[in-house]
């Protein structure tokens, strides 16, 4: 027998013994299977790993070399004029990171800022915007809902949209004499110049109540911005992209809400029912437990996603009240030629958003099923 | 064959990956490959990319691209890109970049430092004939490395409607920093502004530069910005901007100058020449003028703004791309530019057919004479935004001038610092 036909026979006999386990005749002629190393499995071993092949190939090309290399950049001083490995590029170890964190710099400024506003943006829509969904899956999923279809297409609409588009006709709406400060005009308030403003809004409260500036305990600074800086609220050009994006992404989340309330047995609810829960009760007892990993999901891609807000950032332009990491980064390497820098602080909201997922997974739940 | 099926599968995997990853290095036409730098003029490929402003300049470079080609025997693709700074930025790091491609006056100093361009300007039998101002845009480590392609300058445009309307007369036209306060105090009204020009330091700095400041020393070695001269300039715009006759473009709801003055928000803009095709297209029906820019307490100065014909130093076609650049650069090439696409031709000695051409234009022209181009630095650029982000509080005063300017110099040198 020769080698080929050698493995065809026992993968035969693989497949038959699997079939009809208690085949006298089989087992008669069975001899030891265990002749070389790995055997019968292992082939199927290699087998498996020439399907995953292709596979594995572009993922490694396409996710994993580029990481690495945005590390190794990151890692170094270099203009991106030349190839990353030869003389244009000089490696400086993790000076790039600590020239971020230590040094008194512009750059520095730049990225307090950045976490600053995203990280208000973060606190403001990724709440609203989970409620927001959970609130409108709840309504579609009422059972006595006319029009059911016409509903969801209509939530769903801004998410399936161009980003783009979509920020566009904010930009417009938006604008000093747009058609939000025409409404606001009617019923006798002057609005902003809603994107070119970079006020916080805690400030404009604050001011309200007649503190106009900084105690002297907001005054020390931490990273090149004052406390008093910190804890200035989202600006009122972020308002806007706040108000944006929620209004685009709801509309994804419902749909996942809405397919995890089609999963919620009836008979659940019905118990529930018969055991006198009120339609509140069943909702916070009986719906919502039973939402956990959908909540999950929902609340990690929310977080993610926000962290890394790029596209209406980059459409309202390079204005210190709406600037991001992810849009720091883009402008430190491409527009500045810093790339290492610009790597780098790609790195440090990568290491953000992995503690912020952490313990936002140990606050919501235990995550059995993510 | 007795090899095993396990070991085949291997073997095939690898020559998968190894077909993906040849086929992402090797990306580039195979242009033929003569010797580096050698006399070989005819009978090659070349490629040309450019940051085109629109089909107009598109179509003329392609059309240049063919007749030197027919002339010479060569062939030249045109890529027009998206993005020229992002593109030209991969292709450089990829280590293929494009023959010949544009290079912005405020990009030039970080492609010097990585070795990217020939230094060809010196070469040029018309070399004499550029501009020196524009020369010395191009000009580093006492080389002249590339030649300007053309040039923009900035110059006040005035609505001609609103100004005889406002009684002003030809007389009126401010030649000082007073007499421009003056009239645009008298043309704000209703909801006209009477100078709008965009918060960025590319219009800032022509009022630091009339007061006589500049933000790098002579020999581009030191920054001065925080002089009593800058900081004089930014002060008048300061004031007009908290008198209410100057104002942003985001005050007025337009992106620019052009926008402003084309929608009647403004009554005077300070743009350069690209104004021109700009109202032409959105705004036909507007009546405006354009003219030099006042002069300030130590007189006349403008900015420009310009490109020139980088060729790459990793470019195998190095001779032939310079014959490329001198039939672009000459008289005839630079006014077929003009008429097609508004650009002022680099070389004096189409001033006097542009002038007669274009008689409107005679104001950008005038300050090529006093022209000095951006400043030009790696990693100047966020510190210029910085700067930028900041205008725009002069009007309500929630920006200091003085602190402005100190921050622009703190931040400029850090950036020197760290560059050199």
């Amino acid at each position: 027998m020769t080698a080929p036909e050698q493995e065809l026979s026992d993968l035969r006999r693989a497949t038959t013994r699997r079939r009809s386990d208690n085949s006298a005749g089989e087992r008669t002629r069975s001899r030891p299977t265990r002749r070389r190393a790995g055997g019968i499995r292992g082939r199927e071993r290699w087998a498996g790993l020439l399907f995953v092949g292709p596979g594995l190939a572009v993922l490694l090309i396409f996710l994993v070399v580029p990481i690495g290399l945005a590390f190794y950049v990151s890692l170094t001083r270099w203009d991106g004029l030349s190839s990353p490995f030869g003389n244009g590029a000089k490696f400086t170890g993790l000076q790039n990171y600590r020239s971020l964190l230590t040094e008194d710099s512009l750059t520095r400024q730049n990225l307090a800022v950045s976490v600053r506003n995203n990280f208000y943006f973060v606190l403001f829509v990724v709440p609203i915007q989970t409620m927001l969904a959970l609130f409108l899956a709840v309504l579609l999923n009422n059972r006595f809902l006319k029009g059911k279809s016409y509903f969801r297409t209509a939530f769903y609409f801004p998410s399936v949209t161009s980003s783009i588009a979509i920020t566009l006709v904010f930009l417009f709406l938006f604008q000093g004499g747009g058609a939000v400060n025409r409404l606001l005009d009617f019923v006798g308030i002057r609005g902003p110049n809603w994107l070119a403003d970079s006020r916080g809004v805690f400030h404009q409260v604050l001011r309200i109540f007649g503190v106009d500036a900084a105690p002297d305990w907001a005054k020390h600074e931490f990273l090149n911005l004052s406390w008093w800086d910190w804890l200035s609220g989202p600006s009122i050009a972020m308002c806007v992209i706040i108000i944006l994006v929620i209004w685009t992404t709801s509309g994804t989340f419902m749909l996942m809400f809405l397919a995890a309330l089609q999963n919620i047995p009836e008979e659940v609810e019905e118990a529930s029912e018969i055991d006198g829960a009120t339609q509140w009760q069943r909702f916070r007892l009986v719906t919502l437990p039973m939402l956990r990993p959908a909540l999950l999901l929902v609340l990690t891609l929310g977080l993610i996603g926000t962290w890394q807000v790029f596209d209406q950032i980059y459409l309202t332009g390079n204005n210190p009240a709406t600037i991001t990491p992810a849009y720091l980064s883009y402008n430190q390497s491409f527009q500045n030629s810093m790339f290492g820098v610009g790597a780098a602080i790609s790195f440090l909201q990568f290491a953000l958003i992995i503690v912020l997922s952490t313990i936002q997974r140990r606050l919501v739940g235990t995550g059995e099923d993510y | 064959m007795r090899i095993p099926a396990a070991r085949m599968a291997v073997a095939v995997a690898a020559g998968v990956a190894m077909l993906i990853t040849a086929a992402c290095g090797s990306s580039g036409p195979s242009a033929p490959k003569t010797s580096a730098g050698g006399g070989k003029t005819t009978g090659l490929h070349l490629t040309l990319l450019i940051g085109s402003s629109g089909d107009a300049e598109t179509n003329a470079v392609n059309a240049a691209a063919k007749a030197w080609g027919t002339k010479s025997g060569n062939t030249v693709t045109v890529t027009p890109a998206k993005d020229l700074t992002l593109e030209l930025t991969q292709a450089l790091a990829g280590g293929s970049p494009p023959d010949l491609f544009y290079v912005d006056a405020s990009k030039f100093a970080g492609l010097v430092k990585a070795n990217a361009l020939v230094p060809y300007g010196d070469q040029l039998p018309n070399k004499a004939d550029f501009y020196p101002s524009l020369v010395k845009s191009f000009s580093a480590n006492g080389k002249f490395y590339c030649a300007p392609k053309d040039f923009s300058t900035l110059a006040l445009e005035i609505n001609t409607d609103m100004w005889t309307k406002a009684g002003l007369t030809d007389a009126d036209i401010p030649t000082n920093w007073d007499q421009l306060e003056a009239a645009a105090k008298k043309l704000t009204k209703g909801g006209v502004t009477g100078l709008v020009f965009s918060d960025t330091l590319d219009r800032v700095d022509a009022f630091m530069r009339q007061a006589g400041g500049s933000l790098l020393n002579a020999d581009g070695t030191e920054f001065t910005a925080n002089s009593p001269e800058n900081l004089a300039g930014l002060q008048y715009v300061a004031k007009l901007a908290k008198e209410g006759v100057l104002k942003f473009p985001k005050q007025t709801d337009t992106g620019w100058g052009g926008e402003a003055i084309g929608k009647n928000k403004a009554a005077m803009t300070i743009e350069g020449n690209w104004i021109v095709g700009g109202v032409k297209s959105d705004f036909p029906k507007l009546h405006y003028k354009v003219v030099e820019l006042p002069a300030g307490p130590k007189g006349k100065a403008t900015l420009s703004f310009t490109n020139c014909w980088g060729i790459a130093q990793k470019s195998k076609n190095q001779a032939a791309a310079i014959d490329f650049v001198k039939f672009l650069t000459s008289t005839d090439q630079q006014m077929a530019f003009a008429n097609a696409f508004g650009v002022m031709p680099s070389v004096q000695s189409a001033k006097s057919q542009f002038t007669a051409a274009f008689p409107d234009q005679q104001a950008f022209v005038a300050g090529a004479d006093y022209a000095t181009g951006p400043t030009s630095l790696p990693g100047f650029d966020q510190v210029q935004k910085d700067f930028d982000s900041k205008i725009l509080g002069l009007s309500d005063g929630s920006s200091n001038p003085q602190s402005m300017v100190d921050d622009l110099q703190k931040n400029a040198e850090a950036a020197l610092k760290s560059a050199g």
